[in-house]
């Protein structure tokens, strides 16, 4: 029998025979699909979109280190090249708004574009000082950013190895908690995701937090009000 | 370059090398005898778990609906067990059509042999590793290693246990065993381009240990992860991760393998809300932890263009053939309960003798392995408990370890083959013996009345031989000279004969009103 065979069977079997008669578990019973209680919140008091939700993801980002701008919708280019000072290139990914783009070029910033027919090398990359990218959603509660690797976001590679990662969030991108991002970013499931909370940290040495183990070491996180 | 051959500066934790990542070989109290003397691992494991321990209950206390996510967790968590099968075939059904490759494994040895494959069909002489407890728990580095590939591990903890030769002592902080001159030391004497005068803050530490693996990221065709869970509604896999070294082998190589017990399954995309919630709190005490990557197969033009998802049993169907037991199945593996363990404080991880250690080691362990061998390291883990309950009140899905713990108890002394008496036994059996037949009880009662008049009040603090073995670290207690259904028939008898007594059972006032008598 093949080893699929031979789980699945084991699988089965183990689910047929239960060994300790009689013992409770540590459940009183399972249910079926539909049976579990979700009593917990998924809107918080925090309603999406709002000044209140981009106030407290402000709050958050701060408290992981991260850089925070606020600007207004007409000011997103001139936000993003002022945070772009003292980057040498910027990598952009596909569908990102071009006035971002050229304002970062008019600020002296190379602009390194990754296009679906012609990306990036792994090494132009890792040369690159910055990159700039939107997002899919942001929430508030934790103080997370969920980039889906769509337009204006790119592929993966792309927020992970320059050393400055400008991350564009609009308001009616933030939402209040966890269960609200991940039903909204249930209508797309085999997108790769990554989920972003501040710079990177480890604390394994002695318990000492460290920042920015790999990764962009510089988060910055340009909120765009109404 | 800093040479790294030759002795060691540090001294590799424990001294020698295990030959099974479940099974070190000793019995539970002869290895905590070992780690309670070392001061160093004392000093470093109170410091951490209390830490841990306190960001927490502060970020879990947070949240008003704590609870209702704990139940949602455990909940999620026993219907998948319920319906594994099915959810394993929907998972690699999805898994497959993404363009992923769905490989399965009954034991360690097959696992490390499908993967070693994978590797080699992939033309590749070295890997890069995310931190996964499962490819510890089968020992696939060993057997890479064995094979001529090099597997290197990019954890800073799993790496700093890499390169001095140790194995790991905590689920979620591995080299918690190492103070940072330690390390500093593994690193100047074992990492190739460890720059000179290295000091030993651990900010300097870090930086070296980036640009050290920025190099093996950047060159690895191959990356071999585990899963913090796998989506059976869609086929998306997850890892959860601080450090970023995750992103890095999930996203650059060529080829990526990633091996997954069989019981991480999920079944609803859905569910994601609630153990992203769990987790990150439960483990490190973050609101959300810095970064986590899903996927579903493959992705054209983004991260690698090869995946293999090996789906592992190696003991699980024993477990969830234990109807009591099977709930060590639902560990998310967030070490909330070795950081509220008494035991786990004092005597360290390496004490459990299992890349499991603590309360959900003591039940895990054990099950994956059986009971049935009568080997006396796995049968004394479930005895590695003080039964206080703790890990229970911390666990993020709410496994009974105290329950599976007694349970487990029973399985190891009733399990197998019947084993040597002990004079625990005998005396348990001696036991059984008196208290099954109320005639016994009541000359045994006769008895210890009779010694204790002959004693008049007297406590004995010492017995001979085999009593010693009692008595050298308890006192027995002082014995009455009438045992108590003695005492309460007469005064019933009293009661009945005269009026204006106390009822019976009740002790009379003292005279002077200060009391019973």
């Amino acid at each position: 029998m093949s080893a699929r065979a031979d789980v699945l069977a084991a699988v089965r079997a183990a689910l047929g025979r239960c060994v300790g008669a009689g013992a409770r578990a540590g459940r009183a019973d399972a249910p079926g699909e539909g049976g579990v209680p979700r009593g917990y919140r998924v809107e918080t008091g925090t309603a999406s979109g709002s000044a209140p939700a981009c106030d407290l993801l402000e709050h958050r980002l701060l408290d992981y280190r991260a850089r925070v701008v606020r600007c207004g919708p007409d000011e997103v280019a001139a936000t993003v090249a002022r945070e772009l000072a003292g980057a040498g290139s910027v990598a952009v990914p596909h569908g990102l708004p071009e006035a971002w783009a050229v304002a970062a070029r008019t600020a002296g910033v190379v602009v390194r574009a990754d296009l679906p027919g012609r990306p990036l090398a792994t090494a132009e990359l890792d040369r690159t000082d910055a990159v700039v990218t939107g997002c899919r959603v942001a929430v508030a509660d934790t103080g997370t950013i969920v980039l889906d690797a769509g337009p204006g976001q790119g592929r993966r590679v792309l927020t992970l190895l320059p050393d400055r990662h400008v991350c564009v969030v609009r308001s009616d991108q933030v939402v209040g908690s966890v269960p609200e991002a991940v039903r909204l970013l249930e209508a797309h499931p085999e997108r790769p995701l990554t989920w972003i909370s501040g710079p990177s940290a480890t604390s394994d040495i002695e318990l000492v937090r460290v920042e920015g183990v790999h990764g962009p070491r510089d988060l910055r996180v340009v909120l765009v009000g109404d | 370059m800093s040479t790294y051959l030759g002795m060691p500066a540090v001294p590799p934790k424990p001294a020698a090398e295990p030959h099974d990542p479940l099974r070190w070989g000793t019995t539970f109290p002869d290895a905590a005898r070992g780690t309670l003397e070392d001061a160093q691992l004392r000093t470093n494991l109170r410091r951490a778990t209390r830490t841990i321990r306190d960001k927490r209950l502060a970020v879990t206390a947070e949240l008003p609906d704590w609870e209702a996510l704990r139940d949602a967790g455990a909940a999620i968590k026993a219907d998948a067990m319920d319906r594994l099968p099915e959810l394993l075939e929907q998972l690699e059904a999805n898994v497959t059509a993404r363009g992923g490759t769905v490989h399965w494994a009954r034991d360690a040895a097959e696992a490390n042999r499908i993967v070693t494959g994978l590797v080699r069909a992939a033309g590749a002489r070295e890997v890069v590793k995310v931190k996964s407890m499962v490819t510890q728990e089968i020992g696939l580095n060993e057997h890479l290693e064995a094979e001529g590939v090099a597997a290197h591990e990019t954890d800073l903890a799993e790496l700093i246990v890499q390169l001095a030769g140790d194995r790991p002592s905590h689920i979620l902080v591995p080299a918690i065993h190492r103070n940072r001159d330690e390390i500093r030391d593994v690193f100047r004497s074992r990492m190739p381009g460890a720059p000179d005068g290295l000091t030993n803050e651990p900010a300097a530490l870090a930086m070296a240990a980036r640009e050290h693996l920025r190099a093996l990221f950047l060159r690895a065709d191959v990356a071999i992860s585990g899963a913090n869970l796998a989506i059976a509604e869609t086929g998306t896999v997850a890892v959860v991760e601080s450090e970023g070294n995750g992103r890095m082998c999930l996203t650059l190589p060529r080829t990526l393998v990633t091996v997954m017990g069989i019981e991480k399954v999920l079944p609803r995309f859905r569910d994601l809300e609630v153990f992203l919630q769990l987790l990150p709190r439960s483990s490190t005490g973050e609101r959300m932890n810095p970064y986590t990557t899903t996927w579903t197969g493959v992705t054209p033009g983004d991260g690698p263009q090869e995946f293999h998802l090996v789906l592992l049993d190696n003991g699980r169907t024993r477990a969830l053939a234990d109807d009591v037991g099977r709930q060590a199945l639902h560990c998310i593996r967030c070490s909330a309960c070795l950081n509220v363990c008494p035991v786990y404080e004092r005597t360290g991880g390496h004490a459990y003798g299992s890349v499991y250690p603590g309360p959900i080691g003591a039940i895990l362990t054990p099950q994956l392995l059986g009971l049935g061998d009568g080997d006396a390291a796995t049968a004394s883990l479930p005895f590695a408990s003080t039964l206080c309950g703790a890990c229970y009140d911390a666990c993020p899905v709410k496994i009974d370890i105290p329950t599976a713990l007694v349970h487990l108890r029973d399985r190891a002394l009733h399990d197998g083959a019947p084993r040597r008496p002990t004079a625990a036994g005998v005396a348990m059996g001696a036991a059984a013996a008196v208290l099954s037949s109320g005639r016994r009880f009541r000359w045994a009662l006769r008895g210890s009345a009779l010694v204790g008049r002959l004693l008049g009040g007297r406590r004995v603090r010492r017995l001979p031989w085999p009593g010693s073995l009692w008595t050298a670290s308890r006192d027995l207690p002082a014995l009455p000279t009438r045992s108590f259904s003695a005492t309460r028939a007469t005064r019933a008898t009293r009661a009945a004969r005269g009026a204006g007594e106390p009822p019976s059972g009740v002790q009379p006032r003292r005279a002077d009103g200060r009391g019973r008598s």
